[in-house]
């Protein structure tokens, strides 16, 4: 088990500075692949204070980033029916369709109505039986747990107009594809807190398995990563790739089975398209038979169409940690948080979104 | 989007609790946290508590509620 945090940012970065002198003498490229860790280590403004030669590169871990612009066009497609009331997290309203955002459907008339928990869903629906509740269930393994409850619910409470429109992603299957790119500079991944909290470590046991790929979950608060960067640093100096849990306080050994049995239960595992990435194979969840009369792309006879790459947006080589984000020649001009072009500068958690916020001048 | 805070169930009727933080309750669900009584730290997000901590960890929780209280 890791030492505790010591809190105190300066004797954190002075460990690292010393770990990292005896890494062998080579730049390091480590890659988070949580969208809160993106927000935290852009904020605390970390970068400009890492030893010269480790470098800290964000991956796809913004599931609103990574929606498609095919699932926003699909469910301001569902909008337009007179009976429908679109249910969604906050973080969505602003993501760009091919046409338009959910923020401007609504705008435009759409009963678009903003949530915090999946459940207000269920009690809209049970409210307004005249009208068909449709929540656009997106997010990781964390939130996943929470749609899949609402599922479960409206079945045993016999609801019959509350559906679920899944743009669910699996982190595992993602970290797979981007482990097995052959131009993938990564040499150690900080992986999410709060989506182990629901999986556990078995999981990412192929990235050091299979690929050698050292990795630390990790918490959010600014030395619980420069924790997990020094335990990352210590791994690679001594040759060896393991997943080690920096963040024991919430993530136990085997994450949250109960958690997982929801997911199992309603949803099972499916090809779905990743905004910059395409399609990547089994790495969304979509409704099981069982339960296809809460299916919002089944009942509805809806198809959620892969999104065409848009020309000059280098948002999937910032994904994969090949460039910065301000080595876009997009970024900053076209592409702004108030005019998103790409996925990353869609969300506050965004990789370009969060280095146009507070690391610009870096 | 996997924000998620630490919160003190103060009721439970059934698997909806009432939760607390500095300030604030609200309601979560915890159904996915089997076996959680009242007096319970758990990690809430979107709605649905999604652990519970130790109570070693919950005790270092409360001490951050109290700072941010008195703070």
């Amino acid at each position: 088990m890791a030492d505790k945090p010591s809190g105190d940012l300066t004797s954190d970065i002075d460990g690292i500075f010393n770990v990292l002198r005896s890494v062998a003498r080579r730049p390091v490229t480590l890659m988070e692949v949580c969208g809160t860790h993106t927000m935290s280590i852009a904020r605390s403004g970390m970068r400009s204070v890492l030893p010269e030669g480790l470098r800290l590169v964000s991956g796809p871990g913004c599931p609103v980033c990574v929606t498609p612009m095919g699932y926003v066009d699909t469910a301001i497609e569902l909008a337009q029916r007179p009976e429908a009331i679109l249910t969604t997290f906050g973080d969505m309203m602003r993501v760009p369709g091919s046409k338009m955002s959910l923020e401007a459907a609504k705008a435009r008339g759409a009963d678009v109505r903003v949530v915090y928990s999946p459940m207000k869903s269920l009690e809209l629906a049970q409210a307004e039986p005249s009208r068909s509740v449709i929540f656009l269930g997106v997010g990781f393994e964390t939130t996943a747990p929470g749609s899949a409850a609402l599922v479960r619910y409206a079945a045993e409470r016999n609801v019959k107009n509350l559906f679920v429109l899944s743009a669910h992603k699996l982190i595992p299957p993602a970290l797979r594809v981007l482990a097995s790119s052959p131009d993938l500079a990564v040499d150690g991944f900080i992986l999410p807190g709060h989506v182990s909290v629901v999986l556990g470590l078995e999981p990412y046991e192929f990235l050091a398995e299979e690929f050698a790929r050292p990795c630390v979950i990790t918490g959010f608060e600014p030395h619980d990563i420069l924790q997990a960067v020094a335990m990352l640093l210590k791994q690679i100096s001594s040759g060896n790739a393991q997943v080690e849990n920096q963040y024991s306080r919430i993530v136990h050994e085997d994450g949250n089975p109960a958690a997982r049995a929801a997911i199992e239960e309603v949803m099972e595992p499916a090809d779905t398209c990743w905004r910059g990435f395409g399609i990547l194979p089994l790495s969304g969840l979509a409704i099981r038979e069982k339960y296809s009369a809460f299916d919002a792309e089944k009942m509805f006879g809806v198809t959620i169409p892969p999104d065409e790459p848009r020309t000059g947006c280098r948002c999937g080589d910032v994904l994969r940690g090949l460039i910065r984000p301000m080595d876009c020649p997009l970024f900053g001009d076209p592409c702004t948080p108030a005019n998103p072009i790409g996925a990353c500068m869609v969300s506050s958690e965004g990789s370009c979104a969060a280095s146009y916020r507070y690391e610009q001048q870096a | 989007m996997c924000l998620a805070v630490p919160a003190k169930i103060v009721e439970i009727k059934g698997a909806q609790a009432l939760v607390e933080v500095p300030g604030n309750r609200f309601s979560a669900d915890v159904s996915l946290t089997p076996g959680v009584v009242v007096g319970d730290y758990v990690l809430v997000h979107a709605g649905f508590a999604i652990e519970r901590y130790k109570e070693s960890d919950a005790l270092e929780i409360l001490k951050v509620f109290e700072g941010m209280r008195d703070g």
